[in-house]
């Protein structure tokens, strides 16, 4: 493993891996497989790879996947998982209904 | 918005802690829990906690969590369960679900004591109804009194796969195999041992290939793994099971700190804010204290809360500098003495052989979960003296000394220092009283007298398990392994408040098994 | 299975016992527990089905967090049957996909 993400060098082709089909993201059904390929489609970032495979973006928010998700990411890019560009983290902080979360209390 | 002098986001030891520090004090104090309990996870840990009496040593973990709540009422702490915090910005302004809306809060100070969230691991399977986390087995039997299945494996050899594993036989679940990547049992010895006597077979080196069944788990297959971590052909094993559970590490839940722009620090044991030893994170009024700065045990949390409860109060002029600092000092000698040992912190990942003492380390204990007949002599707690005498099988330096405090005698010594080996002082008399059995939060102390009766011996064990046997039953012994050893009789069965549940089990064995026999297992004779 | 008697926590205490429907079948379970918790003592493990791959899941996590063993409850999907208390009368029914099977 690298300790900087050089991407001056070439990380090398998608090879597929006997467990490509193993679920990752158990909310919306994303396998170890599309995370691996996203990555070779460019996606660099747990940022980009959510957008683009929706992984963490389920019911559950990424509870569970969050890490295992990195953990490919990194794995891929051959770099450590400290030097990939952190997951974002923003409000609302749990799933919430839309209907919840659009009615703020009005306070005299 | 409703303004407090103090936030606090999650009301499990360490914030409760922080909250009760910062309401003493008279700070305007709110918790929020996301649950529908208070005590995070303390309700949930029904075993004695280790450390010493200032660390509520050998109490069990729910009943500190009842002492906490407690302690929070009395000092008018306001805790708002079903309160989700869904956010936490910069200027310390907090935005909560309570019920079906949104609702604004401003703290002066924040300590955010999230904890902690289960890791996971993947293999075949994974996803199949049956495969559990540890934490769910514990919320199932614990707190719903529900059994998470009848035949379970267990992966991870951390504490909590070693303390949720005793806890499932406790319940009355089988345990088929605890299973473990790395090569070492990642927990503390006493709490292995404890399982391995009860016939839980341990797998290191081992993991899961993967889990069997269509609908839900019917069974489970693990292999050997090399170094590499590659499994090696031909090693596979199939257990016939109902549920996986698993127990591989937790990472700190710090999501909402890096929201409101605390700098991180991505480390081994995960993502975590920085610091300082006040719990102070790098935004001014914003504190931290418990799992979600770094796993540590719940002992620890309290302490670490009450640290930032305290620096909180300092911070909003509520008492002066020097006050704050002599309490701190205090505290952090409390703190600091739970770090110590071979499970401190510093010594994650790192291959000890020798304890404080300069004794080899039990290499069985490690690799199989219990030491062996010839390892056993070694340690300072074992003496074969004349009479009745306590024979402690505590072999690994950890922060824990309530035998010593058992024994009005002054048979163990322990020391100043908690994580040393308890010794025995052969000068002086054992009464027999069995205080110490039950007092060892690791049960790992056993009263044997091999002068009772000709040819035999009788071997005291503390049990926590049901139906009790009683006095006249006939049964057989088990060693440190779970192997049945000889036949034992039950010549008696102590239960006294002060022995908390752990009953003392005296049975009879041959003489030569004094040393041999470490667990009973009732047995009808037809 | 229930545990009925703990060598620590004693014997289960006293509590109301309530009927619900799981599936259109009447089944009962203690009033105030987790849903799911009254279902596992019935024996079922299937809260409900995949909407891309069909496949079955359950309760993974017991405290809210995975919503893995979300069900359709009177009417409305993904209710997180681990912390959602049980009420008598209740309607609890397996989900397919984001919904009950029509």
């Amino acid at each position: 493993m690298k300790e900087r993400n050089d991407r001056s060098v070439s990380f090398g082709a998608y090879l597929p891996e006997a467990d490509d089909g193993t679920i990752i993201c158990r909310c919306e059904e994303i396998t170890k497989g599309e995370i691996r390929r996203a990555v070779h489609d460019g996606m660099f970032t747990l940022t980009e790879i959510r957008r683009y495979l929706r992984t963490g973006m389920g019911l559950c928010q990424g509870q569970t996947c969050g890490a295992l998700v990195k953990r490919i990411v990194a794995k891929e890019l051959g770099v450590s998982q400290a030097e990939l560009e952190p997951a974002t983290s923003r409000a609302p902080m749990r799933p919430i209904e839309m209907r919840i979360l659009g009615n703020e209390r009005r306070e005299a | 918005m409703t303004r407090y002098d103090l936030i606090v986001v999650g009301a499990g030891p360490a914030g409760l802690s922080a909250a009760i520090e910062a309401a003493k004090r008279g700070l305007k104090v709110i918790v929020f829990d996301e649950n529908a309990k208070p005590g995070g996870q303390l309700f949930k840990q029904i075993h004695k906690f280790f450390g010493s009496k200032e660390h509520k040593a050998k109490i069990r973990g729910f009943k500190i969590g009842e002492e906490l709540l407690r302690e929070a009422s009395t000092y008018g702490v306001k805790v708002e369960l079903n309160a989700i915090v869904i956010g936490l910005y910069l200027d310390k302004e907090v935005t909560v679900k309570q019920g079906e809306e949104i609702r604004h809060y401003k703290g002066d100070t924040v300590i955010v004591a999230t904890g902690a969230s289960e890791n996971m691991i993947t293999f075949e399977g994974w996803t199949l109804p049956g495969v559990i986390g540890a934490g769910a087995a514990q919320t199932m039997m614990n707190l719903h009194h529900i059994k998470p299945g009848k035949k379970i494996l267990m992966l991870g050899t951390g504490n909590v796969g070693l303390v949720v594993s005793y806890q499932l036989l406790q319940a009355g679940c089988e345990v088929v195999a605890l299973v473990d990547a790395s090569s070492k049992v990642g927990g503390y010895g006493v709490h292995a041992a404890k399982v391995a006597r009860c016939g839980v077979p341990f797998y290191l080196s081992h993991t899961i290939i993967r889990a069997e069944g269509e609908e839900g788990v019917t069974g489970v297959t693990i292999g050997e793994v090399d170094s590499r971590w590659n499994i090696i052909p031909g090693t596979e094993k199939t257990f016939e099971a109902d549920t996986i559970c698993l127990a591989v590490g937790l990472s700190p839940m710090s999501q909402l700190l890096k929201m409101a722009g605390c700098h991180m620090v991505d480390t081994p044991g995960g993502v975590v804010p920085e610091s300082s030893e006040k719990g102070a994170t790098s935004i001014p009024g914003i504190f931290v204290a418990g799992d979600v700065s770094g796993i540590e045990e719940a002992s620890s949390a309290m302490i670490e809360g009450r640290i930032a409860g305290i620096a909180a109060a300092e911070y909003l002029g509520f008492i002066p500098r020097e006050e704050m600092k002599d309490h701190l000092a205090q505290l952090e000698v409390a703190l600091l003495s739970l770090r110590e040992g071979m499970f401190a912190p510093e010594n994650r990942g790192k291959i000890i052989e020798k304890t404080e003492e300069g004794i080899d380390i039990s290499m069985n204990l490690l690799k199989m979960g219990y030491l062996e007949e010839e390892e056993v002599e070694r340690f300072p707690g074992v003496l074969n003296t004349k009479g009745i005498h306590p024979v402690i099988e505590c072999t690994q330096n950890i922060p824990c000394n309530p035998c010593q405090d058992a024994c009005s005698r002054k048979c163990i010594k322990i020391g100043s220092k908690i994580t040393a080996l308890p010794s025995i002082d052969e000068s002086k008399d054992c009464s027999g009283c069995g205080l110490c059995v039950a007092s060892c939060s690791g049960q790992a102390i056993f009263l044997v007298n091999e002068e009772q009766e000709a040819g035999y011996a009788t071997v005291t064990l503390p049990y926590e398990f049901l139906p009790l046997p009683s006095k006249g039953d006939k049964g057989i012994a088990l060693d440190r392994s779970g192997k049945e050893v000889c036949k034992a009789s039950v010549l008696e069965v102590k239960s006294s408040k002060a022995f908390d549940h752990t009953n003392l089990l005296t049975m009879r064995v041959p003489l030569s098994m004094a040393m041999k026999a470490r667990f009973f297992v009732r047995q009808e004779v037809c | 299975m229930r545990i009925e008697e703990h060598p620590i926590l004693g014997k289960l205490e006293e509590r109301a016992i309530v009927e619900f429907s799981y599936d259109g079948q009447t089944i009962t379970g203690y009033e105030g527990e987790p849903i799911s918790v009254a279902l596992e003592a019935a024996g079922v493990r299937i809260h409900r089905y995949t909407k891309k791959y069909h496949k079955p899941r359950g309760v993974f996590c017991a405290i809210g967090r995975c919503t893995d063993c979300v069900m359709v409850v009177d009417g409305k999907p993904n209710v997180r049957t681990c912390i959602t208390p049980l009420q008598e009368g209740m309607s609890v029914q397996t989900q397919y996909g984001v919904s009950a099977k029509a």
